[in-house]
C-alpha cells in the first residue's frame, strides 16, 4: 500500500468512534454497577461528536461539490470513501442509535441489562454501520457488515437467562451467519470473474465486457440473496419477526432502525454502483422480492396480536417498498429509497420508544390489547402512537405520505405503473392493521384504571419532539427531499468518473 | 388581504382546533365549547369576503395564492377558488359553525376532542376545495378521513367500530389509484399544476385510465351506486355533527372531484363514457330511492336520501349533447349539492334532536310526536318537504334545473330521473307522517320537551337558508355560471393528437 493514498483523516469519524469505542470499554471496568449512568452519558457523549465529526466531513463534501469538484474523497487506497452519501446516512444512524440508548435506558435498568457490554457494543455495531457505508471495497463491505452482525448478535442475547432472547439470538446468529455467507459466495463469484475487489473496477470490468456474464450473473443472484437476508425482505424474512418478538425492545429497536441506512447504502454501491450494467437482471429479482414483501408483510400483519411481531410484519412491507425504490435503478428511484429509509427509521425509532416507555419493571408492553382505551389514561402519548401509526401507513400530512409518493413517483417515471398500482393495493390492505391500533387506542375502554407508565422525563421530551418531526416533515419535506436526492446524483456521479479511470 | 383570504379560511380553523385540543381533558369542557364557537365563527366569518368580494364576471381563479412548497418535485403551495368551488368553501365553514353548536351539551366525554377535530378538518375541507396542486389537494383529501374516523369511531353508535374502518378504508381505496393518476399525469406535464393537467394532450386510452382512476376516488366519496355501502354504516353510527358534515359537505367534495378532474382532465374519456355515469347515477336515483322507501331506521333513510340525491348532481354533471355539457343541468347540479348540504344537515339534526332525547332512531319507536313538540314538528316539516323537493324550498331549484337539462338531452333520462321527485316525496313524507302525526305512541314520546334555545337556534338559521335560497336562488347561480361555462368549454375539447 502506497502510503501517500491512505488518507487516513478521511476517515476521521470511524476512527474516533473506535477509540471512544475502546475507552469506553476500558472506564467502564472501573464504573460500579449501580454507576452505570456515568457510561452512558459518556457513550451519549461519544455519539454527539461522532455526529458532529461527520456532519463536518459532509460539509467538506458539500463545498467540494459546490466547487464542481468531486465530493468522494477515498482513503485506504480506494478502499474507503467518504461522500455526502455516507455522511447522510451515518448522521441518520447516529441519531439512531442515540434514539436506542435515550428510550431505552430505564427500559434496560429494569430489566438488568443497562451494562457496559450495552454501550460498547453498540458503539461497536454502530461502527460496523459506518464503514458499510462507507465501503467501496468487498472486503471492507464485509468487514464492516459483520462488526454489526456481530455486535448485535451478542447484544439480542444478553439476557442470557430469558428463554426467548437467547432463542431469538440463536435464530438471528444461524439464519445471519447463512445469509453472510451467500453473500460472501457471490462476492467471491464476482472476484473470480473480474478479478478485482474494487467495486469500480469490478463495475468497469463488467462493462468492459472482461468478465464472463455467466459467472457475474451467478454471482449477483447470491448477493441479491444475502441483501434479502439483511434487509428481511421475503422470502428470507423468516428471522424478521422472531427477532423482533424474541429480542428486547430495546435491540429489536437497534436491528429495526440503524441498521436499515447502512444496508440502503450497501445495497446502493453493490447493485448501483458496481453491477449497475447489471440492472435488468437484478431488478427483475428485486420486483419478486419487493413484490412478495409488501403481500406477505402486508397480510401477515394483520393476523398479529403481538405489536413487535406486527411492526416486524410492517418492516417487512415497507422494506418492500425501498426494493420498489431501487429496482428501477436510476438515480430518481435510488433517492426515492434513501428518502424512505430515513423517514423509516425515525418512525420506527418512535413506535419502539414509546412501547418501552410504555413498559415497566415485570410489565412488557408488546401486546396491542396494552394500548387499548390509552386515549383515556394519557391522550398525549395516544395522539403520539396515532401521528407514527398514520406515518407508517402513509397518510398524508405525515412524513410516511411523501416517502411513498416519492417511490411511486420513481416507478411510474420509469414505467412500472403496474407495480405502483400493487404498492398502493397492499398500501391500503396496511391501512388496516395500523388504523387497528388507533381503534385500540381510541375506540375501546381501557381495561386497567392504573395510570400508564411514562418513563423518564428526557425520553418522554424526544420521544415527543419525534414524534412531532413526522410531522413537521410531512408538511415540509422539501430540504431533506432535496439534500438526499442531491446526495444521491452526486455518488453516482463520483461513481460513473471512477468507473471511467 | 383578498390574497390571504383563503388561508385564513384553511388556517383559522385548524389553528383554534388546535387551541381547544390544548384546553386538555373535561373539567374544562365549558372553555373548549366556548373557544370552539369563537373559532368556528372567526373560520365562518373570514369565508364571507369570498362571496362579497368574488367577482361574477370571470371564470378564472380568484383569490389566488401562490408558494413554492416542494421545489425538487415542482409541488406548489396554490390555492384559489373559482364558481364551483368558493360555494363550497362558505358551505363548510357554515355547517362547522352548526355543528359546534349541535354539539353543545349532547357531548359530555372528550369535549375538547370533539371539537377539535370538527375544526380541523374544517380547515382541512376548504384546503380541498381551494387547492390548484393536485398533491396539496391529495393532502387534503386524506388528511381529512383521520378527524372523521375519530368523530365516528369515539363518538359514534354501537357499531362505530365496523363503519369507521369500514368508512376509512373504502374512501382510501379510491383515493390511492387517484394518486397514480396525478404523478401519471405529472410525468406528462412536469408539475402537479391542475390548471397544466387540463391542457395536457392525452391519448384515449390514457384518458379512460385515468377516468377510471377518478372515478374510483370521487364515485366512492359521492358516493355512487354500486360503491354506496360504507355510507349508510358511516352515517348511522356516526354522531349527530358527523353525519351533518359527512352528509352536507364531504359528499359534495366527491362531486366537485368530477367537475374539477375528471371532466376537464378526460373530456374525450368522459364524453364517450358519460352513459356509465348516467346510467349509474340512475340506478341510484330510482333503485336507492326505493331502498331508502322500506327503511326502518330514521337515520338509515336520510342516508338513502343522501346518495339518492347526489346520483342526481352526479346525472347533472354527464348530461352530454352533441358533445356539449347541458348548462342547465350542471348548475342545476352544482345548486342541488349547495342546497342539499342544507337540508341534509338539518334532516341529520332533525333527527339527533330526537334521538338526544329517545335515544333511539327506529321510525317505530316514536308516533304522535308533533304532540309534544310542535315547534319542532314545524320546522322538521319545512326540512322534510325540501327534501322531497316541494317548489319553494332551497330543494326544489336543483332538481328542476336537472330535469330541465335532462329533458333537453334525452326524454327518458329525464323521465327516470323526475321520479325521485315521487320517490322523495314517498319516503321523506311517509317517514315524517309516521314519526310525528298521530296519537302519541308511548311514554317515551309522552314524556318530550320542546326544542331548547340552542336547538330552536340552529333549526332557525337552516329554515332561513332552505328557505332563501328556495326562493331566489340567483345570487348562488350567478356566482357560478362563468365558471360552469368554461367548464362546458373544457368538457367540450379534444385532447387526442
Amino acid at each position: 500500500m502506497i502510503p501517500t493514498s491512505l488518507n487516513a483523516w478521511v476517515a476521521t469519524p470511524e476512527i474516533f468512534l473506535l477509540c471512544s469505542a475502546c475507552i469506553v470499554l476500558l472506564f467502564d471496568l472501573f464504573v460500579s454497577e449501580s454507576r452505570k449512568q456515568v457510561t452512558y452519558l459518556l457513550t451519549l457523549l461519544v455519539l454527539a461528536l461522532t455526529a458532529v465529526l461527520t456532519i463536518q466531513s459532509l460539509q467538506q463534501g458539500l463545498m467540494l461539490a459546490a466547487n464542481g469538484a468531486s465530493p468522494a474523497r477515498y482513503a485506504f487506497s480506494n478502499m474507503y470513501v467518504a461522500d455526502p452519501v455516507a455522511d447522510f446516512a451515518k448522521i441518520g444512524m447516529v441519531l439512531g442509535v442515540a434514539l436506542v440508548l435515550i428510550y431505552g435506558r430505564g427500559y434496560a435498568q429494569e430489566r438488568g441489562i443497562f451494562k457496559g457490554e450495552l454501550f460498547t457494543l453498540t458503539l461497536f455495531s454502530l461502527l460496523g454501520m459506518m464503514v458499510m457505508a462507507s465501503a467501496t471495497n468487498f472486503l471492507t463491505l464485509y468487514v464492516g457488515l459483520e462488526l454489526l452482525s456481530l455486535a448485535i448478535y451478542a447484544l439480542v442475547a444478553m439476557p442470557r437467562n430469558n428463554v426467548r432472547s437467547t432463542e431469538a439470538a440463536m435464530k438471528y446468529f444461524v439464519l445471519g451467519a447463512l445469509a453472510s455467507g451467500m453473500l460472501l459466495y457471490g462476492l467471491s463469484m464476482l472476484y473470480g470473474a473480474t478479478g478485482s475487489l474494487d467495486i469500480y473496477e469490478v463495475a468497469s470490468r463488467i462493462i468492459r465486457g472482461e468478465a464472463n456474464p455467466m459467472l457475474v450473473t451467478f454471482g449477483t443472484v447470491f448477493v441479491v440473496t444475502g441483501i434479502g437476508f439483511k434487509l428481511g425482505a421475503v422470502p428470507f424474512h423468516m428471522w424478521v419477526p422472531d427477532v423482533y418478538e424474541g429480542a428486547p425492545t430495546l435491540l429489536a429497536q437497534l436491528i429495526g432502525s440503524a441498521p436499515k441506512l447502512a444496508a440502503f447504502v450497501f445495497v446502493l454501491r453493490l447493485l448501483g454502483h458496481g453491477l449497475a450494467a447489471l440492472g435488468p437482471d437484478w431488478g427483475a429479482m428485486l420486483i419478486i422480492m419487493a413484490v412478495l414483501s409488501l403481500v406477505i408483510g402486508n397480510l401477515a400483519a394483520i393476523a398479529q396480536k403481538n405489536i413487535k411481531r406486527m411492526l416486524a410484519y410492517s418492516t417487512i412491507s415497507h422494506m418492500g417498498f425501498v426494493l420498489l425504490g431501487f429496482l428501477v435503478y436510476n438515480a430518481v428511484g435510488y433517492a426515492a429509497s434513501f428518502f424512505y429509509v430515513m423517514t423509516y427509521v425515525i418512525t420506527a425509532a418512535a413506535s419502539f420508544g414509546l412501547l418501552m416507555l410504555m413498559s415497566r419493571s415485570g410489565f412488557e408492553c408488546e401486546n396491542i390489547d396494552d394500548f387499548k382505551g390509552l386515549n383515556k389514561r394519557n391522550p398525549w402519548y395516544a395522539l403520539m402512537m396515532l401521528m407514527v401509526m398514520f406515518s407508517m401507513a402513509g397518510i398524508p400530512a405525515f412524513v410516511g405520505f411523501f416517502a411513498k409518493l416519492s417511490v411511486l413517483r420513481a416507478l411510474v417515471g420509469s414505467g412500472f405503473t403496474w407495480l405502483a398500482i400493487v404498492a398502493v393495493v397492499f398500501s391500503l390492505i396496511g391501512a388496516f392493521y395500523y388504523l387497528r391500533v388507533v381503534k385500540v387506542m381510541y375506540f375501546d375502554e381501557p381495561e386497567a384504571d392504573a395510570p400508564v407508565a411514562v418513563g423518564n422525563l428526557d425520553a418522554q421530551l424526544i420521544l415527543s419532539a419525534n414524534c412531532l418531526l413526522l410531522l413537521a416533515l410531512g408538511v415540509f419535506p422539501n430540504q431533506l427531499l432535496t439534500a438526499l436526492s442531491y446526495a444521491v446524483k452526486l455518488s453516482m456521479a463520483s461513481a460513473a468518473g471512477m468507473m471511467l479511470q | 388581504m383578498t390574497g390571504n383570504l383563503l388561508n385564513l379560511a384553511i388556517w383559522v380553523p385548524i389553528l383554534a382546533g388546535l387551541i381547544v385540543l390544548a384546553t386538555g381533558g373535561d373539567q374544562r369542557a365549558g372553555l373548549a365549547r366556548w373557544l370552539a364557537l369563537a373559532g368556528s365563527l372567526a373560520g365562518f366569518l373570514v369565508t364571507i369576503p369570498l362571496y362579497t368580494q368574488f367577482d361574477l364576471t370571470s371564470a378564472g381563479m380568484q383569490f389566488e395564492v401562490l408558494a413554492p412548497w416542494i421545489e425538487s418535485y415542482n409541488i406548489n403551495y396554490h390555492l384559489g377558488v373559482d364558481g364551483l368551488s368558493v360555494l363550497f368553501v362558505i358551505l363548510n365553514s357554515f355547517t362547522t359553525l352548526l355543528v359546534v353548536i349541535a354539539g353543545w351539551e349532547v357531548i359530555k366525554e372528550r369535549v375538547a376532542q370533539y371539537m377539535a377535530a370538527f375544526l380541523i378538518m374544517s380547515g382541512l375541507i376548504n384546503g380541498a376545495f381551494a387547492a390548484l396542486d393536485a398533491i396539496l389537494f391529495y393532502v387534503f383529501f386524506e388528511a381529512m378521513l383521520i378527524p372523521m374516523y375519530l368523530i365516528i369511531g369515539v363518538w359514534g353508535g354501537p357499531r362505530r367500530v365496523y363503519a369507521s374502518i369500514k368508512f376509512f378504508l373504502y374512501t382510501l381505496m379510491g383515493s390511492l389509484l387517484t394518486l397514480i393518476a396525478f404523478i401519471y399525469l405529472f410525468m406528462q406535464t412536469g408539475s402537479f399544476e391542475i390548471l397544466a393537467f387540463y391542457r395536457v394532450p392525452l391519448g384515449m386510452s390514457a384518458q379512460v385510465l385515468l377516468l377510471v382512476a377518478f372515478f374510483f376516488a370521487f364515485a366512492v366519496k359521492v358516493p355512487m351506486w354500486p360503491v354506496h355501502t360504507w355510507l349508510p354504516d358511516a352515517h348511522v353510527e356516526a354522531p349527530t355533527g358527523g353525519s351533518m358534515v359527512l352528509a352536507a359537505i364531504t359528499l359534495k367534495l366527491g362531486a366537485y372531484g368530477f367537475l374539477r378532474f375528471a371532466l376537464p382532465i378526460a373530456p374525450d374519456a368522459s364524453r364517450e363514457y358519460a352513459w356509465v355515469f348516467v346510467l349509474l347515477s340512475l340506478v341510484a336515483v330510482v333503485y336507492i330511492g326505493a331502498v331508502a322507501l322500506v327503511q326502518s331506521d330514521m337515520k338509515k333513510l336520510v342516508a338513502y336520501s343522501s346518495i339518492s340525491h347526489m346520483g342526481f348532481v352526479t346525472l347533472g354533471f354527464f348530461m352530454f349533447a352533441n358533445g356539449y355539457l347541458n348548462q342547465y343541468a350542471v348548475v342545476g347540479a352544482i345548486a342541488l349539492m349547495v342546497s342539499h348540504g342544507f337540508v341534509s344537515a338539518a334532516m341529520f339534526f332533525c333527527i339527533g334532536v330526537m334521538y338526544d332525547r329517545v335515544h333511539s332512531r327506529k321510525i317505530a319507536d316514536y308516533g304522535g310526536v308533533a304532540n309534544k313538540m310542535p315547534i319542532f314538528a314545524s320546522f322538521f316539516m319545512l326540512f322534510a318537504m325540501a327534501n322531497a323537493g316541494l317548489p319553494g324550498t332551497a330543494g326544489f331549484v336543483g332538481e328542476f334545473f336537472v330535469v330541465l337539462g335532462a329533458v333537453q338531452v334525452n326524454f327518458w333520462v329525464a323521465f327516470a330521473a323526475a321520479s325521485t321527485l315521487i320517490f322523495g316525496a314517498a319516503y321523506t313524507l311517509w317517514m315524517y307522517k309516521r314519526v310525528i302525526f298521530g296519537e302519541v305512541a308511548n311514554e317515551n314520546v309522552a314524556e318530550l320537551q320542546d326544542v331548547n334555545k340552542r336547538e330552536f337556534l340552529v333549526l332557525a338559521i337552516l329554515a332561513v337558508a332552505v328557505l332563501g335560497m328556495g326562493l331566489y336562488p340567483k345570487p348562488l347561480t350567478d356566482v357560478t355560471l362563468q365558471s360552469v361555462n368554461h367548464l362546458i368549454e373544457l368538457a367540450a375539447q379534444t385532447k387526442l393528437q
